[in-house]
C-alpha cells in the first residue's frame, strides 16, 4: 500500500547520522562488487600511508650520497646488500628511500592539479551550462582549442613560459585537465537544469548562484567524482612525463620522472635504477584508475542492478 | 456568477499569448508558433478552476505563465486585485508567495541529493528569516498536514512512493501559504487508487486554507470531481468556458463533444451494453 503512512505511526526518526551511515553501506556494497576497486582502494591507501610515513619508514635520506656504494644492485641480485633493498643510483643514493619520498611528491602533484582543474573547471562549466548563449560559445571554443592541441605538448609549452619546475608543472597540467571537468559539468547541468526540481526551485526564489551550487550541482557529482580519480592519476603520469623531459621537479629531488630521467644512461648498464621509479607509477596509476572504475560502478546509478 | 459585484476575484487573466519562435535554418524563415492565442478568465477565491484539453493545446503553457515560469508575450495577469509586472527581475518574493505550482511528474519535481526536511525548508530559508528550528516546526507541521509523519523529515525523496512524493511537493508548495495553486495534471501520473487520495487531500487542502486552484488536466472523470469550472483549450485557444455542470450537460462547442465522447466509460452498464454490442456481432 503506497499510502500506509497515512495512519500515525510511532516510527523512531531516522537521525541524519543513521542516513549517512546506510548510504555508505550502499555505496560499498557496489563498490565492493567491483574486486580490481578494492585492490586499487588498498593499493591506493597503502600509497597514501608510505607517504606520510615517509620519514619514519625511509632506511635512508634521500639525499644522502654514499660515495662507497655507487649503482648497487637489489638485494637479490648478485651484489647486493640488506643496507640497499632496491639498489643505488649513479651517485649512491639509497632508490627505496627516494621511492617513498617520491609518494609524496606523486600524491601531492596529484591533489593538487585535481583540486585545481575540478573547481575551475566546475565554475567554467556551471556558468556554459547554467547560462547558455554566447558565454557558453566562448567558453566551448576555448576549451575545444585547448583539447585539440596534445596535452603533453600544451603542458611542455605552459612549462616554458612559466620556468621549469614543481609548481609550474602542476599548474600546466591543471589547465591541459580541466578541460574535461568543463565538458562533463557542462553536460550534467544543462541535462538537470530542465528537470522540475530546478523550476520549483526557482519559483520559491532561489538566487541564479544557490540554483548553480546548491540546486544543480550535487546532483551532477557522480561522474565528477570518476572524472577527478582518473585525472588524479593523469596528472601524476604527466608531471612524471614532465619530469623526464627535465621540465618537472628538478634534479635533487626524488620525483619519480625526475628520478627516470636521471637514470637514464644506465638502463643498460643497470636495470633497477630505471625499473623501480617506473613500476612505482606504473603500480600507482594502476591502482588509482581501477579505483576509479569502482567509483564508477558505485555511483552510476544505471549501472545499478537493483 | 450572477452578482457580479459581490465575487471576489483571485485570479484574473486578460487576452494572455504566448508566442515560440521557432528558429529557422538555412533557407528557412523563421517560423512563430502561438501556444496561447488571447486566454482570458476569472476565478473566484477559494474555488477551483480546470483547464482541459489534449497535448500540446497550450494548457501548460498557460500555466507556467501564471506561475511566472514563462513571460506572457502580451496580456495582463491579475492576481488578488494586483496587476503582476511578469518581466523576470521584477519578481518580488511577496508576489511570488502567492501563487505556487505543482507538476506532473512526482519523480522529477524533488530534489534528488535534497532531504524532505531541506525541500520542504528551502522556500522558507529564501524568502523568510525563521531559524532553523522553526523551519524545522513548520516543515513538521505540514508533512502531519499532507498525510506525512516527522519521520520522514530526514529522508530522501527515492525513499518515497509516488503517491507519497506528490504529497511531500504539495508540502513545498504550501510552505509559503499560498493563495492560488497551479496543479499541472497532479494526478495523472499516479495510479488510480492513489490519485482519489491526492485529490481528496487537495479538496481537504483547498477548504483548510481557503486556496484557489487551477487545475490542468486531460482526465475528465478528475476534473468532474474537483471542479467548479471548466475551460476547454483547442489549439492555444479556450473553446469552451462555463461552470462544470453546464459544460458537462450541454457541451457547445464541437471539440468538447467530441472530447466528452472519447472518455472511455468503466460502469458496468457500459460495459455490459459493449459485451452485448459484441456478441451480437459475432452471432451475425
Amino acid at each position: 500500500m503506497a499510502d500506509a503512512t497515512l495512519t500515525p505511526k510511532a516510527a523512531e526518526p531516522v537521525s541524519s547520522a543513521q542516513m549517512r551511515r546506510q548510504m555508505l553501506k550502499e555505496f560499498w556494497f557496489y563498490f565492493s562488487e567491483n574486486r580490481g576497486a578494492v585492490i586499487g582502494l588498498f593499493v591506493f591507501l597503502a600509497l597514501v600511508l608510505v607517504a606520510i610515513l615517509a620519514p619514519v619508514i625511509a632506511p635512508h635520506s634521500p639525499f644522502e650520497q654514499y660515495r662507497d656504494a655507487v649503482l648497487k644492485p637489489p638485494v637479490w641480485a648478485e651484489g647486493g646488500t640488506a643496507n640497499y633493498i632496491l639498489g643505488t643510483d649513479p651517485v649512491g643514493r639509497d632508490i627505496l628511500s627516494r621511492l617513498i619520498y617520491g609518494a609524496q611528491y606523486s600524491l601531492f602533484v596529484g591533489l593538487v592539479v585535481t583540486t585545481l582543474s575540478l573547481i575551475s573547471g566546475i565554475i567554467v562549466g556551471l556558468l556554459a551550462g547554467y547560462y547558455r548563449g554566447w558565454l557558453d560559445t566562448i567558453i566551448m571554443r576555448l576549451m575545444d582549442m585547448i583539447l585539440a592541441v596534445p596535452s603533453l605538448l600544451l603542458a611542455l609549452v605552459l612549462v616554458t613560459i612559466l620556468g621549469p619546475g614543481l609548481n609550474s608543472a602542476m599548474i600546466a597540467i591543471a589547465v591541459t585537465l580541466q578541460p574535461h571537468f568543463v565538458r562533463l559539468t557542462r553536460a550534467a547541468v544543462m541535462a538537470e537544469k530542465t528537470r522540475d526540481y530546478v523550476t520549483a526551485a526557482r519559483i520559491a526564489g532561489a538566487s541564479p548562484l544557490r540554483l548553480m551550487f546548491r540546486t544543480i550541482l550535487p546532483n551532477c557529482t557522480a561522474p565528477l567524482i570518476v572524472q577527478a580519480t582518473l585525472s588524479f592519476s593523469n596528472a601524476i603520469l604527466d608531471a612524471a612525463a614532465l619530469g623526464f623531459l627535465g621540465m618537472g621537479a628538478q634534479p635533487p629531488t626524488p620525483e619519480w620522472g625526475t628520478m627516470l630521467a636521471e637514470a637514464r644512461e644506465f638502463i643498460l648498464r643497470a636495470w633497477w635504477v630505471v625499473t623501480f621509479p617506473g613500476l612505482a607509477i606504473l603500480i600507482t596509476v594502476l591502482a588509482i584508475n581501477l579505483m576509479g572504475d569502482g567509483l564508477r560502478d558505485a555511483l552510476d546509478p544505471k549501472l545499478k542492478r537493483s | 456568477m450572477s452578482d457580479a459585484k459581490t465575487i471576489d476575484t483571485m485570479l484574473e487573466v486578460r487576452d494572455i499569448k504566448r508566442d515560440y519562435e521557432l528558429p529557422g535554418g538555412f533557407m528557412k524563415p523563421k517560423k512563430t508558433l502561438h501556444a496561447v492565442k488571447g486566454v482570458s478568465f476569472k476565478l473566484e477565491r477559494g474555488k477551483t478552476l480546470a483547464i482541459v484539453g489534449e497535448s500540446g493545446c497550450g494548457k501548460s503553457t498557460l500555466a507556467r505563465m501564471i506561475t511566472f515560469i514563462d513571460e506572457p508575450t502580451s496580456g495582463e495577469l491579475i492576481i488578488d486585485g494586483k496587476k503582476m509586472d511578469t518581466r523576470p527581475g521584477h519578481l518580488t518574493s511577496e508576489m511570488r508567495q502567492k501563487v505556487q505550482i505543482i507538476f506532473q511528474n512526482p519523480y522529477g519535481s524533488l530534489n534528488p541529493r535534497q532531504k524532505i526536511g531541506d525541500v520542504l525548508g528551502e522556500p522558507l530559508a529564501i524568502n523568510t528569516d525563521l531559524s532553523a528550528a522553526e523551519r524545522r516546526n513548520r516543515a513538521t507541521e505540514m508533512l502531519i498536514k499532507v498525510g506525512l509523519g516527522p519521520e520522514h523529515y530526514n529522508r530522501y525523496p527515492h525513499m518515497f512512493s509516488g503517491g507519497q512524493r506528490q504529497r511531500i511537493a504539495i508540502a513545498r508548495a504550501l510552505m509559503m501559504n499560498p493563495k492560488l495553486l497551479v496543479l499541472d495534471e497532479p494526478v495523472s501520473a499516479l495510479d488510480l487508487s492513489v490519485q482519489a487520495q491526492v485529490l481528496n487531500l487537495l479538496a481537504d487542502l483547498q477548504d483548510e486554507f481557503n486556496l484557489t486552484y487551477v487545475f490542468i488536466s486531460h482526465d475528465l472523470s478528475v476534473v468532474r470531481y474537483i471542479a467548479d469550472e471548466v475551460m476547454v483549450m483547442y489549439f492555444g485557444e479556450a473553446v469552451e468556458y462555463g461552470t462544470r455542470d453546464e459544460v458537462f450537460s450541454n457541451p457547445k462547442h464541437e471539440y468538447t463533444q467530441t472530447l466528452f465522447k472519447a472518455t472511455p466509460k468503466a460502469d458496468v452498464e457500459s460495459i455490459r451494453a459493449r459485451i452485448a454490442a459484441k456478441k451480437a456481432a459475432s452471432a451475425a
